[in-house]
């Protein structure tokens, strides 16, 4: 077999798995003891250009608490076969020729993951309801209705769009009128029931004493057809109304905030497609440029010498509005979560927008938020463009209306899931009663998603110590993902995963080699940002610190007191760096941030898959100069020399920084110099590899380019280790929290040579941007891990009390 | 005017004829009586103050007073009756009336006293006992002649609770008085006009009677207001509260501040006293005016209603003439004149900020009624044009008025008119729980700059609701979204609501039917006209204090609980108009007429009115279209050309004969171009401690409104019948308070009227057979809350027309001259079956043709050989002998009434019996 390393990543390209654990513990006990849990990243939608669908029904396990789906491991009755009863009499007539030489393809190893197209009802419309902000100045208004109109020109022809626009008032805009333009209006400051809202807009008749209104079906034209309408039928329609969009026009006094009506907006957009496509793949996608100021769901006031909550005052429990205002939205995502919609919030102001209260909207419904400056901004811009991007067959990196049902074999159950998901509460066989994430589920909504959704899954041992599992056996997991394809294809893509077994006592080592550390850090850090939304930063940091020790405990190896002597296996080595830089993310670390933003870095950081999620950990450098091709340089202050360039990658920063002396000849016009053609070169390498980054990547990342001095230089300084810039403030300022772990770990050894030569190696396989990340790991493998074991165990003791 | 009496030459009257052996059975007419009598009786204690108890005096304008004096006394016929068996003890109690004791009043009137016609005095011809020997009393003589008539001593003619007795007694058997001979209001209004019809009246003398309101004349304001503004029930006023209380003519005064004026009479001046704004007592806060003194050289001028002394400001110092006059008398109108406006400063405008022009709202119900009928295509065809004409500042170019739409069934749409659009944006609002306005920009907008826009809308509307089948509407949502609307502009306005039916659509002010006929007649018969509360009661408050006036035009098929729906207009300055069954070929040109006029109209808007009076006498209480916050300020959210307040006086101490009653009345308002404004009109009235005075001043016209006002304001707390019998009781007071302080002793048989109030009693008894009084079941609950409302707000003009229509025969007329027929008594013995007549009551118009009507005339008028021939759709037209006969003989006030009401005659002999058991 190969390497595990091989094993993994043919497993992650074919399943968009990526286990925390390769080999399985078989008791519940050694698996506890193991610290990080038998996890994985699923990618439900990962792209498979080499996976053609398949046109018929999957063939289901007979057994109703089965149901398990016809898979590979079925041929060779490991795992899931015993329990399904007799496979041969399940097969329908069509499969009567089976063989060993003629499968079906689901039985094929190869076809570990198949995608089903199945038959269910009529085909479904996508629906793209905005919702849009009108309190913007006036060049923002400006370009948002450009960007939104531009937008109409990307959405699938037969798509069904809403536009909804919102200042002081709501207004619901009726599409299909000639003539007069009409739209329905609320004010913002009053809660209506789904069924008023229904009412309001004519979708329902009222209930009249004694007789039930009766909703009107679905599809069934007039009504909710006025508001939302098939683009190619209003297309030049919505244009022009886009274009007539004005300014809020109610005047805004002097030392005020406009009036907002987020909350209501929102409430009746929901409102709205819950009475006309319940069940159907929806995305509302909010427009806002400042925080919701009235009505349920206000954030702040109106008083502008009242600010918006910061974590300050939230820590002082200061902040009026943040209970309610949550409370509202999740209301609101819990219902369109249900009914299958998503919600998108973009928010572009310079001041928060109140992400923190709105977030769940879209963490709970898989939307995206995408926060920016302002709507005239390439970032917005190309940002919102990417969200109808296609993918290799011309079809949209969108899907709907997701469920995601796990199954597992008996000795496993699962614990929960940690994504942009809400749980269906299904309760099987395979549930655990010990929680992580969203749990005491195996099924999950996921209102949309895209081929980078990733979800991340807990399992538990449950087979007991005393009843081993014989050797050579196999422990299995099966994914059913229903979903709405963007063509309005119902599919369902089904993964199965079998990993071995493994006794704890005698094949530690070998279990240790299958550690899979990046997963693991992922999938650990999910667990850390999952608490940190209800527990206290210092708490969270305690906890994931105290588990890092208890790992480091159980594989390090170190002579007593002799703190040069530890030493990790190379499958655990990088593990603490990601811990380090973990800690200091603005994930868990909240100073220097808003809550927005804090909100915003960790409704990206649950879903990404996991290259960007190590890349959003720690940060990748490259490092450009006259003295060789560009390299991976380590995330310390030692990397800043004068006589280079850095690019800096932080996921959501991409920032291109001057060393002194680049800077001061860049300043000299040298590049301008026919003779110094060289470093004109020099310069424009790292804007090409941030172009390609900028190019590629969702959301589009704020693009900063400084030089040695510069204010925005603040961005790298913060990130760097501050080995050699002991009194730098913005490394140091919010670590004042938490064990004093850092002070271990804080000082990488300096790389390997042997970094070159990968980086060949990979160039070969891999794009660019992917290669840029791996660079980072392939580094970062070949660190040491110097950490005083004296003092770690003395912490650990600290920890543990 | 004691002449009127001291010489019987005038107040005598004729002497009715009846003898009681020959009159019908008692039991017959006075059980009827006896019962209301009864009523009265019990009830009148729990009458409103303001009503009952004010027992005026009476008067005749001066002018009158000088002819007729002398005149020898016809001779007073007498004629034998059973009244002394009456026992009357008082006005507030009296006892029941024996029903045995018959009526056979005797009537006298001021004999017929004009020197130009000694002849008709003639001795009335001495009734025999027995009536029917005595027919009709030929007419030749008496016509042309006043006062004396005698009155046919009717046994039955009872106001009130009529109809068996009268009906009776209207049998043929009945012998007749000749209907001419009781006193005539054509005849009346004729003399007037005739005696001061085309003359300048000018108002420089305190207490001086003007013309009657039918007559033509020209006022020249020399220091009162004219009578167009103020007219007063008498213009001698009692000196004390006792004297007042003891003959119970009601002392009002009704004022019409924003009446047109006809063209050859100068328009008031404005005074612009600049950043100090108008110059007013320190103490009583009245403006200046013709009636302060200025003293001290003029440094100081004394206040003349509450007689404080205040210094003049330098800037407004002037030095006086030898007659202590400022030498600026002329040149300054607050000096010299009734009537001015002050430009009002800051300090009077609303949170101290110049307003804005108003704002013209159009509302539209647009459910399946008012397309149906056409009614909407209608309205917006005319507003393409109308919009053009709506009232503008003088001088002005073009309105400043802003003009804003909105369309409604059970939710409303509002319209952006923006000019910058290429098309109206329509927006719909269905929480009509909580309404508001959508959109603030482009909503009210300048008609010239979205003309086309506007226009674009107005063709679109019918169109856009064609389809409809939603019937259901909402109402107070819709004047909700105006005021709301005008709030968010920041001005004043007019809300124009074109509505259907009664409103049922879940919202707020949600109404049901309660038309209960059943209740006519009962103690609860008042709650059909009482509005329901709540919603509306609030919306009149905001309407008022955010300036927004209602107008309201309903056109129903059905009860839509005119009581509620018209509570907001009426509390605001607004009106109502009714088109019951509207059909656009029918009533379309109606409509269209009155949209235009209130559309075009003169209009003062947020307007607060004062009435401040000389020390000895305050106003007390007040009727119209308006909002009273407190005792004295009369909020109104619009004043109108046509609204008229009336004002009660009542005395808080003795008034002197010296220096009279003076009154000031002062409203302050906004323009239809945004100018914050004080309309001021003085009005100085005598004083005087002789009653007989006071009767010498009254003006019957005036009275009525007073009456219909208060009475009318009364069955909202008070059965019907008690009222009414207040009504009577009180006119039966009045009389014989001057029969008994101001005539010559005669027979108690006799009838004397004063000279001013000859024609009261008919006024009175047409006031009794208004559908609001006459309480039959017959009558649409709507159609008598109209009018209840209707009357309201109208000043003396309005009700006199209205409660003595004009009966004008077109058979005969000249059509060469452009003189209208001498209008004829509204009495069904005036028709002519070859005639055509004219009947207008200012309301409602008739065309009657009699069934002999020549053919010749019908082809000149209609292009049909015969009467069969002419279809009654043309409206209005009626056919003698036609069901549409019945509304047209409704108007025919000296008759007996058709759901019941005495006729004029029957009304006399009644008030007669009940004089003279007050007097015995």
């Amino acid at each position: 077999m190969a390497t595990y390393q091989e094993f993994i990543q043919q497993n992650e390209d074919r399943d968009g798995i990526r286990c925390s654990w390769n080999l399985w513990p078989s008791s519940r006990l050694e698996a506890t003891r193991l610290v990080v849990p038998v996890s994985c990243l699923y990618t439900p939608l990962k792209e498979r250009p080499d996976l053609p669908p398949v046109q018929y029904e999957p063939v289901l396990c007979s057994r109703a608490t089965c149901k398990a789906v016809l898979n590979p491991l079925w041929t060779d009755y490991g795992v899931l076969g015993p329990q399904s009863g007799f496979l041969i009499n399940l097969f329908p007539p069509s499969y009567a020729g089976i063989s060993e030489v003629n499968q079906p393809a689901e039985l094929m190893p190869q076809f570990s993951s198949i995608e089903y197209i199945v038959q269910r009802g009529p085909p479904s419309p996508l629906i793209f309801l905005y919702v849009v902000d009108t309190c913007l100045e006036e060049e923002d208004l400006q370009a948002l209705k450009e960007s939104l109109q531009m937008s109409l020109s990307l959405l699938p022809p037969n798509a069904l769009v809403g536009l909804i626009t919102f200042g002081r008032m709501i207004q619901v805009h009726e599409l299909n009128c000639e003539g007069i333009a009409k739209s329905y209006v609320f004010r913002g400051t009053k809660e209506l029931a789904p069924k008023q809202v229904q009412e309001m807009l004519g979708l329902v008749k009222p209930a009249t004493s004694g007789q039930q209104g009766k909703p009107m079906a679905p599809y069934d034209g007039t009504a909710s057809c006025r508001f939302l309408q098939p683009v190619q039928a209003v297309d030049m329609n919505l244009t022009d109304l886009l274009g007539e969009l004005q300014r809020d026009p109610w005047p805004v006094p002097q030392g005020k905030r406009p009036l907002r009506s987020t909350g209501i907006a929102l409430s009746i957009a929901v409102g709205l497609l819950e009475g006309t496509f319940p069940n159907t793949g929806a995305r509302v996608m909010l427009f806002t440029g400042g925080p919701p100021t009235q009505g349920p769901g206000m954030v702040v006031g109106d008083e502008l010498k009242t600010p918006i909550r910061s974590w300050h005052d939230i820590q002082k429990d200061n902040a009026r509005h943040l209970k309610k205002a949550t409370k509202y939205y999740e209301a609101l995502a819990n219902r369109a979560a249900v009914n299958g919609h998503s919600v998108d919030i973009y928010a572009c102001a310079l001041d928060q927008t109140g992400l923190l209260e709105m977030k769940c909207l879209a963490n709970l419904t898989g939307g995206h938020i995408v926060m920016g400056d302002s709507f005239n901004t390439s970032l917005f811009k190309q940002t919102f463009q990417r969200v109808f991007s296609k993918d290799y067959n011309g079809e949209f990196r969108m899907a709907f209306g997701a469920s995601l049902e796990v199954k597992t074999s008996r000795e496993l159950k699962v614990c929960g899931a940690i994504g942009p998901c809400v749980s269906l509460h299904s309760k099987g066989p395979c549930v655990s009663d010990n929680e992580m994430g969203v749990g005491g589920t195996c099924q999950w909504k996921i209102c949309s998603l895209t081929p980078a959704t990733t979800l991340a899954l807990y399992f538990e041992v449950v087979n007991q110590h005393n009843a081993p599992i014989p050797q050579g056996g196999r422990g299995a997991i099966q994914f059913v993902t229903q979903y709405q394809h963007s063509n309005t294809q119902r599919r369902i893509r089904v993964t199965t995963i079998a990993r071995n077994w493994a006794d704890a006592q005698s094949q530690i080592q070998h279990i240790e080699s299958s550690f899979d550390q990046e997963a693991s850090a992922v999938l650990m850090a999910r667990l850390g940002v999952f608490r940190a939304e209800s527990e206290e930063g210092p708490d969270v940091l305690r906890w994931l610190d105290r588990q890092l020790i208890r790992l480091c405990q159980k594989f390090g190896q170190f002579n007593k007191d002799d703190p040069n002597s530890f030493r990790l296996s190379e499958s655990l080595s990088l593990y603490p760096q990601f811990m380090f830089h973990l800690r200091r993310s603005p994930f868990l670390q909240v100073f220097n941030n808003s809550p927005d933003e804090s909100s915003y870095y960790r409704h990206h950081f649950v879903r990404q898959d996991l290259t960007q999620s190590l890349i959003m950990v720690q940060p990748i450098l490259y490092s450009y100069s006259f003295y060789g091709p560009p390299e991976p340089v380590l995330l310390d202050s030692s990397s800043i020399l004068p006589d280079r360039i850095l690019l800096m990658d932080t996921f959501f920063q991409l920032v291109i920084y001057h060393g002194e002396t680049i800077a001061q000849w860049r300043k000299a016009g040298y590049q301008e110099m026919p003779e110094y053609e060289n470093f004109k070169q020099l310069l424009q390498a790292p804007l090409d590899d941030a172009q390609e980054i900028l190019q590629s990547r969702f959301p589009m990342p704020r693009y900063i380019d400084t030089e040695h001095g510069g204010s925005q230089a603040r961005f790298l300084l913060s990130k760097v280790n501050p080995s050699q810039t002991h009194n730098n403030l913005y490394a140091w300022g919010q670590l004042g929290l938490g064990s004093s772990l850092h002070y271990i770990i804080r000082v990488p050894c300096q790389p390997s040579i042997k970094t070159e030569k990968k980086r060949r190696n990979l160039e070969r396989q891999s794009s660019q941007m992917t290669l840029v990340c791996r660079f980072s790991w392939t580094i970062s493998r070949n660190w040491l891990f110097p950490v005083q074991p004296k003092l770690l165990l003395l912490i650990s003791e600290d920890c543990t009390t | 005017m004691t002449a009127v009496l001291t010489k019987p030459s005038r107040g005598v009257l004729k002497p009715s004829v009846s003898s009681p052996s020959v009159m019908p059975p008692p039991p017959l007419i006075s059980s009827p009586y006896g019962s209301n009598l009864q009523q009265n009786g019990s009830h009148s204690n729990s009458f409103t103050p303001s009503v009952a108890p004010s027992i005026p005096p009476y008067g005749q304008p001066p002018p009158a007073a000088f002819h007729s004096m002398a005149q020898s006394p016809p001779p007073v016929q007498q004629l034998t009756n059973q009244m002394s068996a009456m026992d009357i003890a008082g006005y507030g109690q009296r006892p029941l009336q024996s029903p045995s004791n018959s009526a056979a009043p005797q009537f006298l009137n001021s004999p017929p006293p004009l020197m130009g016609h000694p002849g008709h005095q003639m001795p009335s011809p001495v009734s025999s006992p027995l009536m029917t020997s005595m027919g009709p009393i030929p007419g030749g003589p008496m016509a042309g002649s006043y006062g004396a008539q005698m009155a046919g001593p009717q046994t039955a003619g009872i106001p009130g609770s009529f109809s068996p007795s009268g009906s009776q007694m209207a049998g043929p058997a009945q012998k007749k008085l000749d209907p001419d001979s009781i006193p005539s209001t054509t005849q009346v209004i004729e003399d007037d006009q005739i005696k001061r019809g085309g003359q300048i009246y000018v108002t420089n003398v305190r207490g001086q009677v003007p013309p009657l309101v039918t007559t033509q004349f020209t006022v020249q304001d020399q220091g009162n207001a004219s009578p167009r503004f103020m007219r007063c029930t008498t213009y001698s006023f009692p000196c004390t509260a006792d004297l007042a209380k003891q003959c119970k003519v009601p002392l009002a005064a009704i004022i019409k501040p924003f009446a047109t004026l006809p063209e050859n009479e100068t328009p008031l001046y404005v005074v612009n006293h600049g950043e100090t704004g108008p110059i007013r007592c320190n103490r009583c806060k009245a403006y200046m005016c013709p009636y302060m003194q200025f003293m001290d050289g003029g440094r100081r001028f004394q206040c003349a209603f509450c007689s404080c002394v205040n210094d003049v400001t330098p800037e407004y110092f002037q030095h006086l003439d030898h007659m202590g006059r400022r030498v600026d008398l002329y040149e300054r109108p607050e000096l010299s004149l009734g009537s001015y406006e002050f430009v009002a400063t800051l300090d009077y405008c609303k949170n101290n900020k110049p307003p804005n022009p108003p704002a013209y709202i159009f509302m539209i119900d647009v459910s399946y009624n008012n397309i149906k009928s056409g009614l909407v295509k209608l309205i917006c065809e005319e507003l393409k044009t109308l919009l053009e004409r709506l009232p503008k500042e003088e001088g002005a170019e073009s309105s400043l008025i802003k003009v804003g739409f909105v369309t409604y069934n059970k939710i409303l749409h509002f319209y952006n008119v923006k000019s910058a659009l290429a098309q109206p944006q329509m927006m719909l609002v269905s929480d009509t729980a909580e309404m508001f306005v959508p959109l603030l920009d482009g909503f009210l907008v300048n008609y010239h700059e979205s003309n086309a826009v506007i226009n674009n809308l107005l063709d679109q509307i019918p169109d856009m609701f064609a389809d409809t089948n939603e019937s259901e509407t909402v109402f107070a949502p819709v004047i909700q979204a105006g005021v709301e609307a005008l709030k968010a502009a920041d001005c004043s306005g007019k809300l124009f609501i074109f509505h259907s039916s009664i409103p049922t659509a879940e919202a707020p002010g949600k109404l049901k039917n309660r038309d209960d006929r059943k209740l006519v007649g009962t103690e609860k018969e008042k709650t059909l006209f009482q509005p329901q509360r709540g919603v509306y009661e609030q919306l009149i408050k905001d309407c008022v204090s955010q300036g927004c006036s209602v107008d309201l035009f309903l056109f129903p098929s059905q009860y839509v609980d005119v009581a509620t729906m018209g509570d907001v207009p009426s509390h605001t300055g607004g009106s109502v108009y009714k088109y019951n069954n509207f059909q656009v070929e029918v009533n379309g040109q109606q409509f269209l007429s009155d949209l235009r006029r209130d559309v075009e109209k003169f209009i003062g808007f947020d307007v607060v009115m004062r009435v401040r009076t000389g020390t000895g006498f305050r106003a007390t209480d007040f009727f119209g279209a308006m909002f009273l916050k407190n005792t004295t300020d009369v909020e109104m959210a619009a004043v109108d050309c046509d609204k008229a307040v009336t004002v009660e006086f009542k005395h808080d101490d003795t008034l002197s004969e010296e220096s009279g009653a003076l009154m000031q009345c002062a409203l302050l308002y906004t323009t239809i171009g945004g100018q914050r404004r004080l309309r001021v009109h003085n009005l100085s009235l005598n004083c005087s401690s002789q009653l007989s005075e006071l009767y010498k001043s009254c003006e019957t016209d005036a009275l009525i409104n007073f009456f219909a006002k208060t009475a009318y304001r009364a069955i909202l707390n008070q059965p019907l019948k008690a009222v009414r019998e207040i009504l009577v009781n009180q006119t039966a007071h009045i009389l014989a308070c001057y029969r008994k302080n101001c005539a010559s002793p005669s027979a108690a048989s006799q009838l004397i009227l004063p000279d001013a109030m000859k024609v009261f009693p008919v006024y009175m008894n047409s006031l009794l057979k208004t559908p609001v009084l006459v309480g039959s079941t017959d009558l649409s609950t709507d159609d008598r809350v109209f009018h209840r409302l209707l009357v309201n707000s109208m000043g003396v003009e309005e009700t006199q027309v209205l409660l003595y229509p004009r009966l004008i025969p077109l058979h005969n007329m000249d059509v060469s001259s452009e003189e209208i027929p001498a209008p004829l008594r509204c009495s069904e013995e005036r028709l002519s079956d070859s005639g055509v007549f004219l009947l207008e009551n200012g309301l409602t118009m008739f065309l009657w043709l009699g069934h002999a009507c020549p053919a010749e005339l019908l082809q000149n008028l209609f292009n049909v050989s015969s009467l069969t021939h002419l279809s009654s759709e043309g409206l209005q037209t009626v056919k003698q002998k036609d069901r549409a006969e019945l509304l047209f003989r409704q108007l025919l006030i000296e008759d007996k009434g058709l759901h019941g009401g005495a006729s004029y005659m029957d009304f006399l002999c009644y008030v007669h019996r009940e004089i003279r058991q007050l007097l015995s």
